[in-house]
C-alpha cells in the first residue's frame, strides 16, 4: 500500500531550491563514488531496491544490468554503458533539469553501472544545446571528476521525438540516423558496435548512485511496494503552461501535484504517448502504475498537464498528433500510412471541417486506424500515438459532439501543449 | 515446440505474397501491409507458412521458435 510520505525529498535535485551542484557541492553533499569492488554487486542492491526505469517504460533496472553483464561475459567482450539524457518528448523537461542541476549524480550512476556491467566505455547522450549550453558545462564538470574509472564521451542527440528510443540511439551513436531498428537482437545482446549495450535513462542512473550509497532499504522508504522511491515529474497547469519539475514519491495523489482542478478541461498523463483523462477521474488517481492502470493510463516519464478549461482538447490533440505523424521515421508501413491519416481526420474534426455524417465517419476511421497501427511498428511510436488518440476520443466525446454541430467550447485558441515548429524533412534532420 | 510468424515491419514493403500463400494467418490491411496472426502456426499450415516465408521478396517474414 502507498506510503506517500515526502520526508527526505528531494533526493536527486538540490535542496536549496535550484542552485546547480558543481563537483565541489556534489562532493560536499554525497561524497565520493562508492565503487563496489566487483562486477555485479550493485545489481543485487538495485534488485532489492526495486528500481524501475524512469525513461517511460518502467522496466526493472536490475534486469537490464544483469542482461548486459551476462551477455558480455558469454561473448567475452566488454560492453558499453550509455546514460540516456535525450528527452525528445516536448512536454518533458525533467532529464534536462536533472543534468543541469545535479549532473554528477547521473555521472556517478554511469560509473557504477559501468563497473556492474564490466564496461570499459561510457557515453552521455543529451540534447547539448537545449538549455543554456549544457554541453559546455558538462564537459567542464567532467574534467573535475578525478575518480572516474571509465572515460565518459559526450554525444549529442538530434532534436527528434524518437532520438532517445533505445535502438534509434544506438543507430545514431553508430554514425547513422536516429531512427529505430528492428528490436531483435536486443541491444543488451548486440548494440553499439555489435557489443552488449546498456541504455539507461539519466534519472535512473542518478537513483542508482543513491542506492549504492544508502542501500535498498533507504530507497524503499518512499513510494509504493511495487514502485519504490521517488521520481521526477514535469507538471503543467494554469495559463502560461510553463512546466515545474517536481520530485515526488510514487503513489502521490495527482490532486496534490496538480492542485484544485475544478476549472480544468482534462488531464494528460504520461505525455504525447500517454492518456487524456477527465478531470474528475484524474482527481481520484495516484501517480503509480497500479493506480493509473485502472484508468488505462501509465506514469510514463512523469509528465502531467492540466488542460485549462478555456482550451479545446480536440485542437490540442490534433496539433500534437500532426507533430507525432511528422516525427514518424516513416520506416514501417502502418505508421507511415496510419499516422498522417489520423492527423488529417483529427484536424478536420477539430476545425469543424468535418461535420455531420463526415464527422461520424472520421471518428470511426480514427478508431479503426488506431487499432490498425497498434503493435505493428518496429518501435512503439504508433502504439503510443494510437493510445493518445483513443483517449482523446473518449475524454473529449462531448467536445466532438459539439464540433459535429459546428460549435467549439474553447474561448482561448492559443496553443497550450508545447510542439516544436521544426520537423524533419530530409534524412539529414535525423543525424 | 511451436513456431510463430514474425514480420520485420521496417523491411516489409507490402508486396503481399505472404497473404496469398497463407490467407488463414495473414491478411492485408487497407494499405497492403500484412496483419499477422501471432498464435503458434498449426501443424496443418506449417508447409504454407514456410512457403510464405520464402516467397517474401524482402526476406521480411520469418518463423521463430517459442
Amino acid at each position: 500500500m502507498t506510503t506517500a510520505t515526502t520526508t527526505g525529498l528531494p533526493r536527486l535535485l538540490p535542496r536549496d531550491g535550484g542552485r546547480p551542484e558543481d563537483w565541489r557541492l556534489h562532493m560536499a553533499r554525497f561524497g565520493p563514488i562508492p565503487y563496489r569492488g566487483s562486477t555485479g554487486r550493485l545489481i543485487d542492491d538495485v534488485r532489492e531496491a526495486g528500481l524501475t526505469g524512469r525513461g517511460g517504460a518502467a522496466f526493472p533496472a536490475h534486469r537490464k544490468l544483469a542482461a548486459v553483464a551476462e551477455a558480455a561475459a558469454n561473448q567475452r567482450v566488454r560492453p558499453v554503458v550509455i546514460a540516456n539524457g535525450a528527452e525528445g518528448e516536448p512536454a518533458s523537461d525533467k532529464d534536462a533539469t536533472l543534468l543541469w542541476l545535479a549532473p554528477h549524480l547521473v555521472l556517478d550512476g554511469l560509473q557504477l553501472a559501468a563497473e556492474a556491467a564490466g564496461a570499459d566505455r561510457a557515453i552521455l547522450y543529451t540534447h547539448e544545446d537545449r538549455r543554456d549550453d549544457v554541453g559546455r558545462r558538462l564537459r567542464a564538470e567532467l574534467r573535475q571528476r578525478r575518480d572516474d574509472r571509465v572515460d565518459v564521451v559526450l554525444a549529442t542527440a538530434p532534436p527528434r521525438f524518437l532520438a532517445g528510443q533505445e535502438t534509434a540511439l544506438v543507430n545514431h551513436l553508430g554514425g547513422g540516423p536516429a531512427v529505430p531498428r528492428f528490436p531483435l537482437p536486443r541491444v543488451t545482446e548486440r548494440g553499439l558496435d555489435g557489443v552488449p549495450t546498456l541504455v539507461q535513462n539519466a534519472e535512473t542512473l542518478a537513483h542508482m548512485a543513491l542506492i549504492a550509497r544508502y542501500g535498498p532499504r533507504w530507497f524503499r522508504q518512499l513510494g509504493t511496494g511495487a514502485e519504490p522511491g521517488s521520481l521526477l515529474t514535469t507538471v503543467r497547469r494554469g495559463g502560461d503552461g510553463r512546466p515545474r519539475i517536481v520530485e515526488v514519491p510514487f503513489g502521490v495523489p495527482l490532486m496534490s501535484l496538480l492542485g484544485d482542478l475544478e476549472d480544468a478541461g482534462a488531464v494528460l498523463v504520461g505525455g504525447y504517448h500517454g492518456t487524456w483523462l477527465p478531470t474528475a477521474q484524474a482527481m481520484r488517481l495516484r501517480l503509480d502504475n497500479e493506480s493509473l492502470r485502472s484508468a488505462g493510463a501509465a506514469v510514463g516519464a512523469g509528465i502531467l498537464a492540466a488542460l485549462p478549461g478555456d482550451r479545446c482538447g480536440l485542437a490540442e490533440t490534433a496539433r500534437v498528433v500532426r507533430y507525432l505523424a511528422l516525427e514518424s521515421a516513416g520506416q514501417c508501413g502502418p505508421c507511415l500510412n496510419g499516422l498522417p491519416r489520423m492527423s488529417a481526420a483529427l484536424t478536420a474534426l477539430a476545425t469543424g471541417r468535418a461535420a455531420g455524417r463526415a464527422a461520424a465517419s472520421a471518428r470511426a476511421d480514427l478508431e479503426r486506424w488506431a487499432g490498425l497501427v497498434t503493435g505493428r511498428g518496429a518501435c512503439h511510436h504508433p502504439d503510443g500515438t494510437a493510445r493518445f488518440v483513443r483517449s482523446a476520443l473518449r475524454t473529449f466525446a462531448g467536445e466532438l459532439d459539439r464540433h459535429e454541430r459546428g460549435r467549439c467550447g474553447a474561448a482561448n485558441r492559443a496553443p497550450y501543449l508545447p510542439v516544436p515548429s521544426l520537423t524533419a524533412r530530409t534524412e539529414e534532420d535525423w543525424l | 515446440m511451436s513456431e510463430k510468424l514474425l514480420v520485420n515491419p521496417i523491411d516489409c514493403d507490402g508486396h503481399g505474397a505472404c497473404a496469398e500463400l497463407l490467407p488463414e494467418m495473414i491478411t492485408l490491411d487497407e494499405w497492403g501491409y500484412p496483419v499477422i496472426d501471432d498464435r503458434p502456426v498449426p501443424p496443418a499450415l506449417a508447409r504454407d507458412a514456410r512457403s510464405a516465408v520464402s516467397a517474401c521478396p524482402k526476406l521480411a517474414l520469418r518463423l521463430t521458435r517459442s
